[in-house]
């Protein structure tokens, strides 16, 4: 595959490690803000051919890990009500909330679909008049156009069954939190590849500058993260902090135009409550005038089934009754494969937590990809 | 508001497009189906229909296999369900060793679903009985209600003759056996995947639902019998290595550049977040075979068309803590882990 094939291949993957490995003269840390990154980082090994001159600590970007429990828990039980068909993109569906997940709540007789594009959730709206439909609109700026999209698409067809409920969230400001924590070991970001697609990284060089921190916006393959790693450590070595793109294919420094247009006019920035993180300051978006009327938490609280779905609560318990450690992993504290549940009580068919679950999750990758645990069922 | 019933049924409703409730009820509508539209476009004969086959007297070892067939869509690039039951009955047969004779199939069709869509699956299906060689001998229809099935459900059950020699199966791997893959994997399940979801790919990714019996005879001819045959269908060829290291307690290496992955297969995957190890074919199998026999089994299999593109993919090692490690990437190995329910598509 073009794009793809160059970007994998094992001697220029072998001759970025040997520039790296001359060019430090000290063991540095450094974050992948994305789990796309995370797993590419494992899959193809690179992070192991680095350990001794570079540690990576994996960051918050995980969508789905990050997305509100109790969100879940709503869904899966709005989704028993018979009119209402919940949509989602298929990651979504296994990760727990506190209760449940919606693959258990379909089995239960709820009505769930796992869809690739909120488009099509718009479509099948548009071609089931009798069902309300409500799509679970997860994700970084990544997918937020796409949901804007589908609003904007709802309004056009003048849908009165189709809903969204919003839990998108923002990148940089969980950056800025990170960074801003007294006990941060990052000495420079592997800012998300994907994400900059969109926003561009103009906002990034004042991260890079006030945090004192390198920033390379960097891709997912492994040559991508190799080139990005050399950036961060180039500037580290030589007492640098700005923001350098080592992903020119995809970004470019204002982004997608269009995208961020139907960003500004679809939402607005909203304090978010993050799984596992607590509330970061401008780390949301949330639908704006007159795009709320597409809120699925307003229909279904107040006016559609008043008595019948308890409302979302906006005051969340960050600490859950729970063995799982997901907040420590997401900011970098703890390394998967420290937690002393992993691979024993917590396993992908059996997660305690979001980030064994999702793709993207960094204990899944390490599931995945490290063969310090036996990947076979225990017994 | 319900339509007027009529106490007689109008005779040009038998002739519908539709089949309905009644035609699974026993007596004339139910009949005239079986005799006037299934029977025929299978091939059988009508009057040939009694409870139960005779296969006479045959005097050779049997295997026997069953499997139920519940595809969405029906029909899809490459392939349908017809085909599918057909071929895929025929290959769990013929990787055990044995070559169909007979077949049985069992309709379970959901009422209201087109006449013209159940001729062309029952087509398909008499064209495939006649590329393995192997009449239905039995079979059955019944009808449900609307909700009961999703449009057809089909089971195919097959009876074949064991060849001289076959198999020993996993658990008689041994440490440097290598690993074929008889062709490019994961082609069926994302043909049907990208059809369900009207991903809208184009060229639309195929199918490979084909039968590999002949892939099969042709290694017995030689005569090569490898340790295990396997095809790779649900869970994908990780769901075969995982079984095979458990039941030899053994691990299997697989090099991920030497996996034969067309682009389609490979695009679809990279897109969705899939990994190709994991998705289903329907027309390629894993074998396993001693080091001794890989050039002559690679030659035999290479000589068929179902399996022109087969390739050594790993080897057969001692047992480690991971059972199935792939060389990925930068040539590290890397365990892969078992299937987890059907893949699902990653957001970003």
């Amino acid at each position: 595959m073009r794009f793809l094939n160059e970007f994998r291949d094992p001697g220029l993957a072998t001759r970025l490690i040997r520039d790296i490995r001359r060019m430090a003269t000290r063991r540095w840390t450094l974050m992948e803000v994305c789990g796309g990154q995370t797993h590419s980082l494992l899959r193809h090994g690179v992070d192991a051919e680095l350990n001794d001159v570079i540690e990576m600590i994996h960051g918050p970007g995980c969508p789905v890990c990050v997305t509100r429990s109790d969100a879940i828990d709503w869904l899966a039980q709005l989704c028993q009500l018979p009119p209402v068909l919940v949509t989602s993109f298929g990651d979504m569906l296994r990760v727990p909330g506190d209760r449940d997940c919606l693959l258990n709540a379909r089995a239960a007789g709820g009505q769930v679909r796992a869809v690739y594009s909120p488009l099509d959730a718009v479509r099948i709206a548009q071609e089931t008049p009798d069902l309300q439909v409500v799509f679970f609109a997860v994700g970084f700026e990544t997918t937020a156009p796409a949901t804007a999209l589908a609003a904007l698409q709802a309004e056009r067809l003048g849908l009165e069954n189709f809903s969204l409920l919003v839990e998108h969230v923002r990148v940089l400001p969980a950056m800025e939190m990170l960074a801003a924590a007294t006990d941060c070991r990052v000495d420079g970001f592997l800012a998300a590849g994907h994400v900059c697609t969109v926003t561009g990284f103009e906002a990034y060089a004042d991260f890079a500058s006030r945090f004192r921190r390198p920033t390379v916006v960097t891709g997912f393959e492994p040559v991508d993260l190799l080139w990005g790693i050399l950036h961060c450590v180039r500037q580290l070595e030589a007492g640098q902090s700005e923001v350098v793109n080592a992903y020119t294919r995809a970004v470019q420094i204002t982004g997608n135009r269009a995208a961020r247009d139907l960003l500004d006019r679809v939402y607005e920035v909203v304090d978010k409550e993050w799984r596992g993180l607590g509330t970061v300051p401008g780390g949301g978006l949330g639908l704006r005038e007159p795009y709320r009327r597409f809120c699925a938490r307003r229909r279904f609280t107040q006016t559609l089934l008043p008595s019948a779905v308890p409302p979302v609560a906006t005051e969340l318990p960050i600490h859950r009754p729970n063995r799982c450690r997901a907040g420590d992993v997401l900011v970098g504290r703890l390394k998967p494969t420290a937690c002393p549940e992993f691979a024993t009580a917590c396993r992908p068919e059996s997660p305690l937590g979001a980030p064994m679950v999702s793709d993207e999750g960094a204990c899944a990758a390490y599931f995945r990809y490290s063969s310090s645990h036996a990947t076979h069922e225990p017994g | 508001m319900t339509e007027p019933t009529l106490s007689c049924p109008s005779p040009a409703r038998d002739d519908g497009e539709r089949i309905t409730l009644a035609h699974g009820e026993g007596g004339r509508r139910m009949r005239r189906l079986l005799q006037e539209r299934i029977l025929p476009t299978l091939g059988i004969t009508v009057g040939d229909s009694a409870d139960a086959a005779s296969l006479g007297n045959v005097g050779q070892s049997l295997a026997m296999t069953t499997d139920g067939y519940v595809v969405s869509p029906l029909f899809f690039p490459g392939g349908d369900i017809g085909k599918l039951a057909v071929f895929g009955t025929a290959n769990d047969l013929a990787v055990s060793g044995a070559a169909v004779r007979w077949l049985s199939l069992g309709l379970i069709i959901e009422e209201g679903l087109a006449w013209s869509l159940l001729e062309a699956v029952l087509k398909s299906i008499a064209e495939a009985a006649r590329l393995v060689g192997a009449p239905i001998v039995t079979g059955d229809t019944k009808v449900v209600p609307r909700g009961a099935a999703d449009q057809l459900f089909l089971t195919t059950t097959g009876v074949g003759e064991l060849f001289p020699v076959v198999p020993p199966g996993p658990t008689a791997l041994r440490p440097g056996d290598v690993l074929i893959a008889s062709g490019p994997i994961g082609c069926h399940g994302v043909a049907v995947m990208a059809a369900r979801e009207r991903m809208g790919f184009l060229p639309p990714p195929t199918s490979d639902c084909a039968s590999l019996l002949p892939a099969v005879a042709a290694m017995f001819a030689k005569p090569i019998v490898p340790r295990a045959i396997r095809d790779a269908t649900r869970g994908g060829t990780a769901a075969v290595l995982h079984e095979w290291a458990e039941l030899s307690g053994l691990a299997m290496r697989v090099d991920e550049s030497q996996l034969p992955i067309t682009p389609e297969v490979a695009g679809v995957c990279e897109l969705l977040g899939l990994d190709p190890l994991h998705v289903a074919g329907e027309g390629m199998m894993l074998l396993a075979v001693s080091p001794e026999q890989a050039d002559a089994a690679l030659e035999a299999l290479r000589g068929t068309e179902v399996a022109r593109f087969a390739q050594p993919i790993g080897e057969v090692i001692p047992r480690r803590l991971s059972p199935v490690l792939v060389r990925r990437g930068l040539g590290r190995e890397l365990p892969l882990d078992e299937p987890l329910g059907a893949p699902l598509p990653r957001i970003c």
